[in-house]
Order: structure tokens, then sequence, then C-alpha cells
């Protein structure tokens, strides 16, 4: 299988006033392509750390990355955004969709950032909202969903400009079992039916069934690694 | 793209809070200050030069210090105090060719059944003292015919007050008005000038109206004089105030008088409004001021409420300049916003100020006046300077780092 992403002996150090923090230290992994990954690991562990720089999110302290071949330390900052738009699909534990936006709009949202004109992207945008079974909530604010109905507006936004990798940080932690159950179902579908990467970050063991690959994270370095 | 970020604009401001609203305060003022202004300035100009376009430059007026003056002590500025011994002294001063007197008093005007409290202009009885005051005002009849030698009750009038200006029913030649009670016939109605003061007199004969209206055979309200031809008006000016100074035994600088020509006039009504404009114009730009900085000041507000929001749109695909585009445009519009509704107050204060001008001054002179590019302009400048004070803060949000920035709460 192709590899698409590359973290050789990755450093991440944060400075809080006089504390520095390692959140990475020498980290190794490599993301192939259309592979369901599960990044696992005990909170504080770096995991978020980890999978910001598969996403380009963030850049390191030392050690390099490798994205397609590109060493992506050679990319200016609207390099790596545009990455971000046209390759990348984040889903985040707090959905961080846009509050003043409806579904819809927030579904439309990363498009206009690729300059996609209006027609197309209503088009798109409500398409995927069927996709994820929220056709009939396309007109609602975020607070007016709940939490598993956000969270499948963000699977959506994630889906806007068609990305090769879903990035998914602990998709289901703010979410019940049940509607967390449906949130994985849906990056399955993705994953089998649309051939997406994705990389999911979760501390919760009974969700790791559903990946091909589980990697283990502590200290900033992976400490253990399952093949399935 | 660009229009979408209008639209993403549009869309936060109709979700900001009434505080960040209220920061457009300074903006809507000096708009409002700025189209005020310019919208009456102009106005204002063009009847001034109207009225003073055709009376020439070799006429004087002498009248007394009027009430309303700051200058001298209370009490000296009582009516008139000028007599027919003041015309004497002043057909003596060397350059002087011509005197004419006139009163102009307030009077009880009638007509069909109508009363009015008004005022009316007597005209001289002597044929050059007539030719001088038609001379100085330009009267020239659309129908009938000026006062002639021997004339008692008759009057000519102002077309606004023959055409329904004053009374309900229109005045025709040959009519009767009545002013304190004594009968007389309308012989003359004078063009329109486009000057509101000569539009609005009534005129009688001087003989006539010092018996109807018991006034002592000396007094006068207005003394015109005409120069003589190649002589400076100035001097000649100069010249009858020391003449009459002398003959009142007055001090320099304790005139009970003052002598003007329509040159003076204007350019005094020129510098008064110049002086308005330029405490206006002070005003507007200090508001201006304050209201980019207010916007300024909201925007940075703005880029740390919705650090969040920048995050999540840097992490879909955002670039710096995105960001800098929807934050700069966020805060054109709420200039634009803040100019729109100054426009309106702007345009609302000056109709206004034309209408109690109207009211209470009786004068049309106050005109408003709203060119289309008065209106673009002032929209244009303020959504300018949105942008321009919310440039920092734009920049500010734009290069904020995405992981940080998500990590906001
Ligand atoms: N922006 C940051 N500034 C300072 N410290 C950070 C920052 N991001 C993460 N950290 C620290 O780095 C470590 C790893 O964080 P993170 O990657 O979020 O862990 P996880 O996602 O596994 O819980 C933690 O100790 C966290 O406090
Ligand atoms: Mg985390």
């Amino acid at each position: 299988m192709r590899q698409i992403i590359k973290l050789q002996d990755v450093w991440k150090t944060y400075k809080m006033g006089n504390i520095e923090v390692n959140a990475l230290q020498g980290l190794e992994l490599d993301v192939k392509e259309g592979e369901f990954l599960a990044i696992m690991g005990p909170s504080g562990s770096g995991k978020s750390t980890a999978v910001n720089m598969i996403g380009c999110l963030d850049v390191p302290t030392k050690g390099k990355i490798t994205l397609e071949q590109h060493d992506i330390s050679k990319l200016s900052e609207s390099e790596l955004a545009q990455i971000r738009g046209r390759k990348i699909g984040f889903i985040f534990q707090q959905f961080n969709l846009i509050p003043t936006l409806t579904a819809l709009e927030n579904v439309m949202l990363p498009m206009i950032f690729q300059g996609v004109d209006e027609e197309k992207r209503k088009e798109r945008a409500a398409m995927l909202l069927g996709l994820v079974e929220l056709g009939d909530r396309t007109n609602h604010k975020p607070t007016e969903l709940s939490g598993g109905q956000q969270q499948r507006v963000a699977i959506a936004r994630a889906l806007a400009n068609n990305p090769d990798v879903i990035i998914a940080d602990e998709p289901t932690g703010n979410l019940d079992s049940k509607t967390g159950a449906i949130v994985l179902d849906f990056l399955q579908k993705l994953h089998k039916k649309e051939r997406k990467t994705i990389v999911m970050v979760t501390h919760d063991a009974s969700l790791v069934k559903v990946a091909e690959r589980v990697e283990f994270l502590k200290d900033g370095k992976i400490v253990k690694s399952l093949r399935r | 793209m660009i229009k979408d970020y209008f639209k993403v604009g549009i869309d936060n401001l109709f979700h900001r809070k009434l505080r960040s609203w209220l920061t457009m305060v300074g903006i809507f003022i000096g708009i409002a200050a700025v189209v005020g202004l310019i919208s009456l300035g102009q106005g204002m100009k063009e009847a001034i030069g109207n009225v003073f376009l055709n009376i020439g430059a070799d006429k004087l007026v002498v009248q007394a210090k009027s009430g309303l003056q700051f200058a001298g002590p209370p009490g000296t500025s009582a009516a008139s105090n000028l007599t027919t011994h003041d015309m004497d002294v002043i057909k003596r001063v060397n350059g002087v060719e011509q005197v004419g007197a006139r009163l102009i008093k307030p009077v009880k005007l009638e007509f069909s059944n109508e009363v009015k409290f008004y005022f009316a202009a007597s005209m001289p009885d002597d044929d050059e003292g007539r030719e001088l005051v038609t001379d100085v005002n330009r009267y020239e009849t659309e129908a009938g015919r000026l006062l002639k030698r021997g004339d008692k009750f008759k009057a000519f009038i102002g077309s606004n007050v023959a055409n329904k200006g004053i009374f309900r029913k229109r005045v025709e030649l040959g009519n009767t008005i009545k002013i304190n009670d004594a009968e007389f016939e309308v012989v003359g109605i004078l063009k329109k000038s486009g000057n509101p003061q000569q539009d609005r007199v009534v005129i009688i004969p001087e003989d006539t109206m010092r018996q109807v209206l018991k006034i002592d055979r000396k007094k006068v309200d207005v003394i015109a004089v005409q120069v003589q031809k190649g002589v400076d008006a100035n001097k000649v000016a100069d010249d009858i105030e020391r003449a009459m100074r002398r003959d009142r035994d007055l001090e320099l600088g304790k005139e009970d008088f003052q002598i003007s020509t329509p040159q003076q006039i204007l350019e005094t009504l020129d510098t008064i409004l110049t002086m308005v404009e330029i405490v206006l114009i002070g005003i507007a730009a200090i508001s201006l001021l304050v209201g980019g900085i207010g916007i300024a000041n909201t925007m940075y507000t703005a880029v740390v409420e919705r650090t969040k929001e920048i995050g999540i749109m840097k992490s879909i695909g955002a670039q710096n300049k995105d960001i800098l585009l929807i934050f700069v445009i966020e805060s054109g519009l709420l200039g634009l916003a803040g100019g729109a509704i100054g426009i309106v107050f702007g345009i609302g204060l000056s109709k206004l100020v034309e209408y109690l001008a109207f009211a209470f001054l009786g004068t049309s002179l106050i005109k408003a006046f709203f060119p289309w590019y008065l209106i673009v302009g002032s929209l244009v400048f303020s959504f300018l300077i949105g942008t321009i004070s919310g440039f920092f803060p734009a920049r500010q949000a734009a290069s904020l780092k995405p992981v940080d920035a998500l990590r906001y709460e």
C-alpha cells in the first residue's frame, strides 16, 4: 500500500513560561493510503499533537514530516492551509462547528476557501448532509442540533472537498455510547465504501475494533503497535 | 470568493451584540455632520450668491447698528436712530451721487378678510430717490407698474405675496389690501427674483406710510447711497462714517450706525459660513477618528471572541489572506452601516434646519441640497474608514497559529 504521510523522529516542545513540555519525543509513524489507523494512549500522551502534525495543522519543533514525497517543513503557511483544505478533513471532539452558521453553511464553508462556486457548494453540501442522514436539518444552527447530529454535520464538512485523509480526534469523546456508535458507523462506511484513509484518536478500547492498525502512544512516543 | 466574504461579513454583523453596534456612533455622528454640513453649506452658498449677484459695487447701505450684533453695550441698539438730517450729512460727503431713504416697519396687513402681521417698506416720493431705490433693489414688474410721482394709497408687491405665499387667495392687480386699516390699491406685481426677501415685499409711498403709521417726518430706517462713477466705494464709506461720527459727536468704535456694501455683506456671510464649516469639519473629523478607533476596538474584541472560529476556519483550509479579508470586509461593513445611518440622520438634520430657518427666521436662504456624489462619497468613505480601522485587528487574526486558536476557549 502506498504511503501518504511519514513522521520521522518528530519532536514537539511547548513552552509555558519557563516550563518546557515535550508533547512528542521522537515519534515515528507512517500512514498508508486507504487504511484505518487508530491511535490510543492516556490523556496528555501527545495523541492530538501527533494527529495535528499528520493533518498539517502544526509543524514539528524537530524532525521530518513527508507528505506524498514533500517535506512539509519546506512549505509555506498558505501552502499548508491549501493542503488542509483539499486533502485533509478534520473531525474534532468538540465538533467545532461555527455557531452562527446553519448546518448547510457549515458544510459549504471549506468549499468557499477552495473557490468552489455557490451553486456547486450548495448542491454538494446538501448531498453530504443527506449522506449523514441530516437532509432534513440543513437549515438548523448547531445549537438546535444534538451532539450526535452536530458530529455528523462535522463529518459532512470534513468530506466537503473530497479529501484523501480524514482525521478524527476523539470523535465520540463528547457523545454517549449509542450516538457514538452511529458516528463510528459513518466513519467505517467512509473507509469501506469511499476508500478514505482514516486516522482516529481514541482512548476507548471498545472503539478500536473497527481499526486495521492500532498504535499506542505514551509520553510522545509509540510504545506498542497492533495489526489486525 | 470576495462576494462570499461579504456575505460572511454581513452575517457576522447581524450576530453582533448591541455593544459593538454602539461603537459605530462615532462614524455615525461624523458622517451625519459631513452630510448635513455639505448639503446645507452648498445650498446656502448658492442662495447667497444669487441674492447678491445683481447688486452693483457702487452702492452703499447705511442703517442703525442692529440689536442682534454683539458689539456695543445694551440699550444702544434701539430701533432706527437715523433721520433726514443724516441724509443731508451724507449728501455733503465727497463722492456721493445720490441718497434715498427707506422706512421698513411692521404692519397689520389684510386681504380678503385675512389678517397677517407683516412688514411694509417705503418708496421715496422724489424722483431721484425712487430711481436709486429701484436701482439698488432691481425692482422689475411682472404686471402693472412701480410707484410714480403723485401716488398716494397705491402699493406694489413681491411675487410671493401675490401668489398665495401669505394669503390663501391670489392678489391680483387692482385688488385692495389694507395696511393698518388704510386701503391701498395694488398697482404692480414684481417678477420672481430668486431673492426670497425681495419676493415678499409690500411697498407703498413714503409720505402715505408716515401718515398711516404716524411716523415722525424726520425718521428713516435705511439710507441707500449711490456712489459717483469712478470713485472707490470703500473710501466713500469711510468718509461717510467719519462725517456721521463727527456730526453725532461719537468716538471711533462707538458708532451706533453701520455702513455696508453689498460685497461686504457677502464677504461677512461667507466668512461666517466658512467658520461654521471649519467647526463642523473639526467635529466631523474628530468623530470619524473616534469612530475609527471604536471600530478597531470592536474588531480586536471580535478577534479574541472568535479566536476559536479562526482556528476552525484555518483547520478547514482558510489561508491567512482569507481570514484577513473576512475581518477587513466585516469591519468595512461595520463602517458602512454607521455611514448609512449617518447619512439618513444628516439628511434629516439639514431638512430640519431648513424647516426651522423657514419657520422661525422666515428665510428660505437655507436650502438642503443632496447631490448623489455626496451620498455615494459618504458611503465609500465610511466603508474605507471601517476597513482601515479593521486592518490591524484583522492582521492579528490572520496570524494566529491554527492549533493555538483551536485550543482557545
Ligand atoms: N499549545 C500547547 N501549549 C502548551 N502545551 C501543550 C499545547 N498542546 C499540548 N500541550 C501539552 O502537550 C501534551 C500533549 O498534549 P495532547 O497532544 O493534547 O495530548 P492528548 O491529545 O494525548 O491528550 C500535554 O501535556 C499538553 O498539556
Ligand atoms: Mg487530545
